[in-house]
């Protein structure tokens, strides 16, 4: 039984990144009805980010926590305005295509610089250790990732939910030439939110750099178990993939526990069930 | 899915006569390839992706399905004949009519399930359901795991010619290649093919006029899936050996890269995307580390400048279906 | 017109005579040196083993006298299908005479098919699968540097009769996996040892954490990670982050490179025991070596024990051919001279091949060195044991090979 319970705070703490991208990847879908295939790259440049910071300007992991997602950020908002806007309005089969071959080509350029096998980085200090719960061990810098990442995601969802900002931005992509209409620069928004789901996926390699290798191929196996996440929790339903994002995290755990061997599997299975039953996946807008 | 194909011209006479010229000489070049020089191998393995790719075509192209989950059938129907021919010891007929038979057999499991979803959730559930058939060919012994099965013996077609003459071989290949085309080609010109097509373009008006679509959308699926196992069945034949990169969802990714390279909804485009695309892992391999970026570069170029693929957009500058 | 007839006669004969000299001193050679160039295994083979090969060439001196040594590279994106048609297409377009390298087993046992229909020489340094000379063996292959019998013996046996004699395995899911786990078992219960639990994971995990509870509260002493690449890695960080070797439990990497520990870094990885064939800084050959080598890496890594042994396998390649007196193109002829002919390079010392292809050659025992110890950024292991070559690979009369029943 206390096996079990340190396996369900294990789930939930790898819950905590699959929400981190999902989330971003939620994002970008909704406001820009692009899937972007780019996004397991743009999480490796998150951590590798991190990683120069420390190690060719020495800044250390907390401020890093705020400059890698704004320099991976800017990026995605260069690839928008250079290459994705292009695409508005086009089939999401485009978007894909465009954005699998940008993953391609940053991660090939990272391989050829960086090798495969990756870069180490180390726990900040001030993290560093565990506590021992009774029934497991608990590393101190996991419970940060969990909080923190909770956190991100709640106010990443009051942001577009609850405020004039995201209302404007909801509206844009419901109808653009209206909210034009009403003096707001709707391709600049765009950008802004593209940026925004980027820098989301660039948190998330930063917070998994500690904890993960810092390989060129770290977002390529996890891009498509996040895809998953997102379908199942409804595309572009931000809270839905948070939600999803966690219990994945934690369905996941539990098979670890049963039958470790389908831990990388079950998602589908689970994406299977959902969508016979609902079809648009669990909070998903009837299209 | 509309935005895909936009300006699919009618069907006319001379349309039809342009793709059965264009025809003709594709079977002729195909025919004398063994007498210029060309490397005969690097042709068959092109012409079985490129038939996949018609079949994955005839889905996506005609039916407006995307299934990102196309690898399924060509890595079990690849799976079902190698070990049929080498463990059962059955004739290569007999195993290719085994390896069809799994596909087909697995299509209509995976379509039954699939086809009541559209757009990016049957691409969705394709995905999961090819990852599952993954997880189930990686716990089974019988694929040997990431070893794969390997040294797979080739034998005598109807027991007169020898497979392991690469020349014989060859024109095998062809010939199961042309013949899976011509039937697509087929398909898509029968009163069957213009239903798909305008299911396609409206599903509710085709509903209205009182075609049972999801019937129409089973049986294009599971025509697909087969010819995809049928193009799995010839490759074990090519490259003697079946593994798990065949049912990987990168290979189903390649699938629809050939395809929207050469060309969606058009009728030679897949053939033209899958030479591309095997050409590109085959002469940029002396490129080594950069073939990746290469790859990424050629995609990104493809999407942004010609998005109907190399034939889409040739027939549409000489406004001909092609 | 006697003579005539008879100086006609000889002269014909003479040039029949040169002809036939001239076939068998062909003296140009091409190697291909496949590779998965810019995957998983590219740090470790990929660019640097094709540079191996061709700092084998120089080293031989053969260019010097007259003969003509082409190196060609080629990336088989751990594709069977691809290596496979990069094969063919060397072996009967481009002429090449010998593959080497091929990480990967998929992609290595399929190339040993093509090597043998084509009749060419395979020196595979690469792959882990001892399949290449057990099952699959082929008269046309050799197996440098290791297989997953040897991994699992050396390490096996060094770390049990070291005391650590109960055992929890996590086992990537596949074909590696199994078998590095099957022969490490086999070991520690000859060895009166037992395994108290194991987890198999899928390939390519990024969280070990539910794994390692598991293997923590197993209370074995060693947790042996029969996994590779990114999985080992990260699993070697994680255990340091749930205080794993602190808790008092021993990691066992049964499959780990120079590239995997640099990349882990010392701080993490300090303490771990693992098998390699080769190590740059052995002695002052292999240093010598390794200086010239890093030095043309582009990222001034000194050689992996795959590269190693592409540079090896060249090496005794080439040398078999001299002493054929040049090219045969015919494999099966150069890979029994090679057979014949005991192994001895810089890099691996002396060694053997057996009948089934498999290259015998010592087999070391190495533990990461503590950060206070590393001198150099490379400067990585520290030598504890070594197991000769005839201890640490499968005996003769265990192999399964069909070339060993004539």
């Amino acid at each position: 039984m206390q096996a079990l319970y340190a396996q369900l705070l294990v789930g939930l703490i790898n819950g905590s990144f699959y929400a981190l991208l999902s989330l971003g990847l939620a994002v970008i879908f909704g406001m820009l009805n692009i899937i972007n295939f780019a996004h397991g790259a743009l999480y490796m440049m998150g951590a590798f980010c991190a990683y120069f910071l420390l190690n060719l300007l020495n800044i250390g992991y907390w401020p890093a926590l705020i400059l890698a997602p704004i320099i991976v950020g800017i990026f995605g908002m260069i690839l928008e305005r250079t290459m994705l806007q292009w695409l508005s309005g086009l089939d999401h089969l485009y978007g894909l295509l465009l954005t699998f071959g940008m993953a391609l080509i940053i991660q090939g350029i990272f391989q050829n610089y960086f090798g495969s096998s990756g870069l180490p980085y180390a726990i900040p200090d001030e993290l560093k250790g565990g506590m021992n719960l009774g029934f497991m061990f608990l590393p101190i810098y996991r419970g940060w990732v969990v909080v923190f990442s909770l956190i991100v995601c709640l106010a990443t969802w009051y942001l577009i939910e609850r405020t004039r900002l995201g209302a404007n931005l909801r509206a844009a992509t419901e109808n653009p030439t209206l909210v034009r209409a009403f003096g707001i620069n709707v391709p600049r928004m765009i950008t802004l939110t593209y940026g925004l789901g980027v820098g989301l996926a660039a948190l998330a390699g930063v917070l998994s750099a500690p904890i993960n290798q810092v390989r060129p191929l770290m977002g390529a196996d996890l891009i498509i178990v996040v895809f998953a996440v997102v379908v199942i929790g409804g595309m572009g339903s931000i809270m839905g993939s948070i939600i999803t994002g966690f219990a994945l995290g934690v369905i996941e755990g539990l098979t670890k526990y049963f039958y470790p061997e389908a831990s990388n599997t079950v998602v589908f299975v689970l994406m299977v069930l959902v969508l016979l039953v609902k079809p648009t996946g669990l909070t998903g807008r009837a299209n | 899915m509309t935005a895909m194909t936009d300006d699919t011209l009618p069907v006319t006479p001379r349309a039809m006569r342009d793709e059965m010229i264009l025809f003709v000489v594709m079977a002729a070049v195909l025919s004398v390839v063994p007498w210029t020089g060309i490397y005969p191998f690097f042709v068959m393995q092109a012409l079985c992706f490129a038939l996949l790719a018609c079949a994955f075509n005839l889905l996506i192209g005609y039916g407006g399905l995307l299934s990102f989950g196309h690898a399924m059938f060509l890595g079990t129907a690849g799976y079902v004949s190698a070990h049929a021919l080498k463990v059962w010891g059955l004739t290569p007929e007999l195993g290719i009519v085994a390896g069809i038979a799994a596909a087909a057999g697995l299509a209509v499991i995976t379509g039954l399930v699939a086809i009541r979803r559209q757009g990016i959730y049957f691409a969705m559930i394709t995905l999961a359901l090819s990852q599952l058939l993954y997880f189930i060919y990686l716990q089974t012994p019988f694929t040997h795991g990431e070893d794969g099965i390997q040294g797979i013996p080739q034998g005598y077609l109807f027991g007169v010619f020898n497979l392991a003459n690469s020349t014989t071989l060859y024109y095998v290949i062809v010939v199961g290649f042309l013949a899976g085309f011509l039937l697509i080609y087929r398909t898509i010109n029968s009163p069957f093919g213009e239903v798909l097509k305008s299911i396609r373009e409206n599903e509710q008006r085709a509903i209205s006029l009182g075609y049972k679509t999801d019937h129409y959308k089973l049986l294009a699926y599971i025509l697909s899936g087969t010819l995809a196992g049928f193009a799995g069945s010839l490759k074990v034949f090519v490259a003697q050996n079946a593994s798990l990169t065949d049912v990987h969802w990168s290979m189903s990714g390649e699938i629809v890269l050939m395809t929207l390279v050469g060309g969606l909804g058009t009728v030679f485009g897949p053939v033209v995307g899958a030479f591309v695309i095997i050409a590109m892992q085959q002469y940029l391999a002396s490129f080594g580390q950069w073939v990746t970026v290469i790859q990424g570069v050629i995609f990104v170029v493809c999407v942004l400048t010609f998005r109907r693929g190399v034939i889409g957009e040739i027939a549409h500058y000489f406004r001909r279906s092609l | 017109m006697k003579n005539r007839i008879a100086a006609l006669l000889l002269g014909t004969a003479l040039t029949l005579a040169a002809g036939s000299l001239a076939f068998a001193q062909d003296k140009t050679v091409k190697i291909g040196s496949l590779s998965d160039q810019s995957g998983l295994y590219a740090d470790l083979g990929g660019p640097g083993s094709t540079l191996a090969a061709q700092m084998a060439v120089e080293d031989s001196g053969l260019v010097a006298k007259g003969w003509k040594i082409d190196v060609i590279s080629g990336d088989h994106q751990n594709k069977p299908d691809v290596g496979v048609a990069i094969a063919k297409q060397w072996f009967d377009v481009d002429k090449v005479d010998i593959i080497v390298d091929v990480p990967n087993s998929g992609v290595a046992l399929a190339v040993n098919n093509v090597v043998k229909e084509k009749n060419g020489v395979y020196v595979n340094s690469g792959a882990a699968t001892s399949d290449l000379t057990n099952a699959q063996c082929s008269p046309n292959t050799i197996h440098w540097t290791y297989d997953t019998y040897m991994l699992a013996h050396t390490t096996g046996q060094a770390l049990v009769k070291a005391g650590g004699d109960t055992w929890f395995f996590l086992t990537a899911d596949y074909a590696f996996g199994a078998a590095l786990e099957r022969d490490t078992t086999a070991v520690i219960l000859a060895n009166g040892g037992k395994v108290v639990g194991g987890v198999k994971h899928p390939l390519n995990t990024s969280d070990f954490s539910s794994f390692l509870l598991q293997a923590q509260s197993s209370k074995a002493k060693i947790i042996g990670l029969a996994n590779a690449g990114g999985d080992t890695t990260n699993s070697i960080k994680q255990a340091a982050e749930f205080g794993i070797v602190k808790g008092g439990q021993k990691l066992a990497a049964l499959l780990l490179f120079l590239t995997d520990v640099k990349a882990i870094g010392l701080e993490t990885a300090q303490g771990l025991n693992f098998t390699e064939t080769f190590y740059w800084d052995m002695n002052d050959d292999t240093r010598d070596f390794s200086k010239k080598f890093a030095a043309r890496m582009k990222n001034g890594a000194p050689p992996t024990m795959v590269q190693a042994g592409v540079y090896s396998g060249v090496r005794h390649y080439l040398k078999a051919l001299e002493a054929l007196g040049g090219n045969p193109h015919d494999g099966l002829k150069v890979v029994d001279k090679m057979k014949s002919m005991p192994t001895d390079d810089p890099l691996f010392g002396k060694g053997e091949i057996q009948p089934n292809g498999r290259v015998l050659h010592s087999a070391y025992l190495f533990e990461v060195k503590k950060p206070s110890e590393s001198k150099a950024p490379w400067d990585l292991y520290k030598l504890v044991g070594t197991v000769p070559g005839n201890q640490a690979f499968t005996p003769l009369d265990k192999s399964t090979c069909a070339l060993l029943k004539k």
